[in-house]
């Protein structure tokens, strides 16, 4: 099986340096395209790829970057972003790879910064990864030493320098037009869109927003084609995922495995199954803001097109186990105190709904719900849903609360009649 | 004032961004690294040192949930809350937070080493439940594994 993505990791011990990384074959894709492809063959190579963003959204990679305006009449500078907030509840799969292979992400930000032609790239980093800023502010200072960054990089004419922002909290930095507002300095409230970042985005100036599993594939898509990323695959859709497994299983953990390994091998045969005495009763496939799967979905393959036929999102692909041992309106419950706390206030149905939503569950949850509560969080499900609110938090987090209902009904409905919750 | 060093440090980010404005985060916790928290007088140093309306910087420091406009202690816990760290038993490590220090969160001990906070998904979710104390991560947490850490801070 292979594992391109994490095959320089070895947690046991400190992520390969420069020379290490060179090795074992890094910075091979930089060589590639600055020495024999032109940014557009680039930007082709990634789309034959298939290659769709690992964020969240699912949207084709390729598809983006061509939106870019390209040639000498295209305002400058241009910024390639990297998305590496992860707040994501249940979400831990990037942090993998920025403290595991630090000098991939560096050569994956070149790569695709020679494609759209940026000058300046950030890695926007939460705060909270301590290890992967020092690790990632090491490979920086060794790439540029190398001549990997910088001035004219390797004789190609091709010049881009690198920085990491440190953000300062809040879930919605990772939206990506909020996120540009964040690294502008200002508050983090998203923007319109259209017009969307590729036309203008940091600065009024070109740019793209990609998350970190995203652009960690594309120096391997460079140097081993398309045809090769497709076949790594269990499904239609290219390539390998990082899967993430957390909750009350025997080994929780993040493991890279080809596009659409079903649900219940990742589970059993990675995650160890539940812990002794649990039984698994329904998962959030990729994050909280990702509809509840149940018994019935469990063999469905971990691919955007399959978990979406199934009635939920891939999302992060990082999986959130909720067990017979807790209280499935408890769980909801935590969410969307998550969810509210990180509102960023912008518009009304999210800064007003959420709030409320959450006090009908606690409400519930204290054995003090009445029979109309379901069908007023029903409500709410719908009018912050898609459409209805200025972006996609809102929405996210009505896909636990929707499905929740249907799935857990029963558990909702005998908390209200029996005024208690079973498991407290 | 702000002294010589948070100065120089601050000049420093500056460089990595077209605009001073968009420093003024990062200016914002290179006061806190050195100073615990951001207070008025030195929101007001800043904004004058980058330009902008004390008004508008306020706007932004009170936006981020890690940028403190009160003062905290000497060691923030910030306890991660969110589904997995639940799931896994979170929910006892603030009780046993609380047993030990007498704290619960947004607030701080009497002795003033120690505040608590609550905080989003730490992305460490295979090891749930985690804190971060300081800079340091502590994962795996177990009302025991909790008395030990805090043993060990100074
Ligand atoms: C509330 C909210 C939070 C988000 N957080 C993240 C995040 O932490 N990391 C991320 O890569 N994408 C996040 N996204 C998705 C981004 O907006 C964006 O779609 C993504 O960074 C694009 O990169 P990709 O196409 O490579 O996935 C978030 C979206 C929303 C609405
Ligand atoms: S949906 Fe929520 S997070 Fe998004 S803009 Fe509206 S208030 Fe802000």
């Amino acid at each position: 099986m292979e594992r391109p993505l994490t095959k320089n990791i070895d947690a046991g011990r400190e992520p390969l340096g420069l020379k290490d990384y060179e090795a074992a074959g890094g910075y091979q894709a930089v060589r590639k395209v600055l020495q024999e492809m032109t940014p557009e063959e680039v930007t082709a190579a990634v789309k034959k790829s298939d290659l769709r963003g690992r964020g969240g959204a699912g949207f084709p990679t390729g598809l983006k970057w061509s939106f870019v305006p390209m040639g000498d009449d295209a305002p400058r500078p241009k910024y390639l972003v990297c998305n590496a907030d992860e707040m994501e509840p249940g979400t831990f799969k990037d942090r993998v790879l920025l403290e595991g292979d630090p000098h991939q992400m560096v050569e994956a930000m070149i790569v695709a910064g020679y494609a759209m032609g940026a000058d300046v790239g950030y890695i926007f980093l939460r705060w909270a990864y301590r290890l992967a800023n020092q690790r990632l502010l090491a490979a920086i200072a060794e790439a540029n030493a190398a001549g990997y960054l910088g001035d004219n990089i390797l004789d190609s004419g091709y010049s881009f320098k690198l920085h990491v922002h440190t953000s300062a909290g809040r879930y919605i930095c990772g939206e990506e037009t909020a996120l540009l507002n964040s690294l502008e300095g200002k508050r983090a409230i998203p923007r319109a869109k259209p017009p969307f970042p590729q036309i203008s985005g940091l600065w009024g100036k070109p740019t793209i927003v990609q998350n970190v599993e995203t652009l960690c594939n594309v120096p391997h898509i460079i140097n081993r084609g398309a045809d090769w990323f497709k076949s790594i695959s269990r499904s239609a859709e290219g390539g390998t995922k990082l899967y993430g497994v957390s909750g009350r299983a025997k080994n929780p953990g993040c493991w890279e495995l080809p596009m659409g390994t079903p649900i219940r091998e990742i589970i059993d045969e990675y995650a160890g199954g539940m812990q002794d005495g649990l039984k698994l009763r329904g998962l959030l496939p990729g994050g909280a803001s990702t509809d509840f799967l149940v018994e019935e979905h469990f063999d469905t393959p971990m691919d955007y097109a399959s978990i979406a036929a199934a009635g939920s999102r891939m999302g992060t692909g990082t999986m959130i186990l909720l067990d017979d041992g807790n209280c499935p309106v408890g769980m909801v419950l935590n969410m969307m105190e998550f969810f509210a706390r990180e509102s960023c206030g912008w518009c009304t149905p999210c800064r007003e709904g959420l709030p409320w939503v959450e006090k009908i569950l606690q409400a519930i949850e204290d054995g003090n719900g009445c029979a109309e509560d379901l069908d007023r969080l029903s409500a709410h499900a719908r009018d912050l849903g898609h459409g209805n609110t200025f972006c996609a938090l809102a929405p996210g987090a009505m896909e636990p609360l929707q499905s929740s209902l249907k799935y857990f009904r029963e558990d909702f409905q005998s908390h209200i009649t029996n005024k208690r919750c079973p498991w407290s | 004032m702000l002294n010589d060093q948070v100065q120089k440090e601050i000049r420093g980010e500056l460089e990595h961004y077209p605009t001073p404005r968009a420093g003024c985060i990062e200016a914002l916790k290179i006061v806190q690294n050195h100073e615990r928290w951001v207070s008025d007088t030195a929101l007001q140093e800043v904004a004058d040192l980058i330009g902008i309306p004390a008004a508008e910087l306020e706007g932004v420091a009170t936006f981020y949930n890690l940028i403190y406009r009160q003062p905290v202690g000497k060691h923030v816990i910030l306890l991660c809350d969110s589904v997995s760290c639940w799931l896994t038993g979170c929910g006892k490590i603030r009780a046993g937070i609380k047993q030990r220090l007498n704290i619960d969160f947004g607030q701080t001990t009497a002795d003033d080493r120690f505040t608590l906070l609550p905080m989003a998904c730490l992305g460490n979710c295979d090891h749930a439940p985690s804190m971060m104390v300081g800079e340091v991560l502590h994962q795996d947490l177990t009302p025991e594994s909790l008395d030990q850490i805090l043993e060990g801070v100074d």
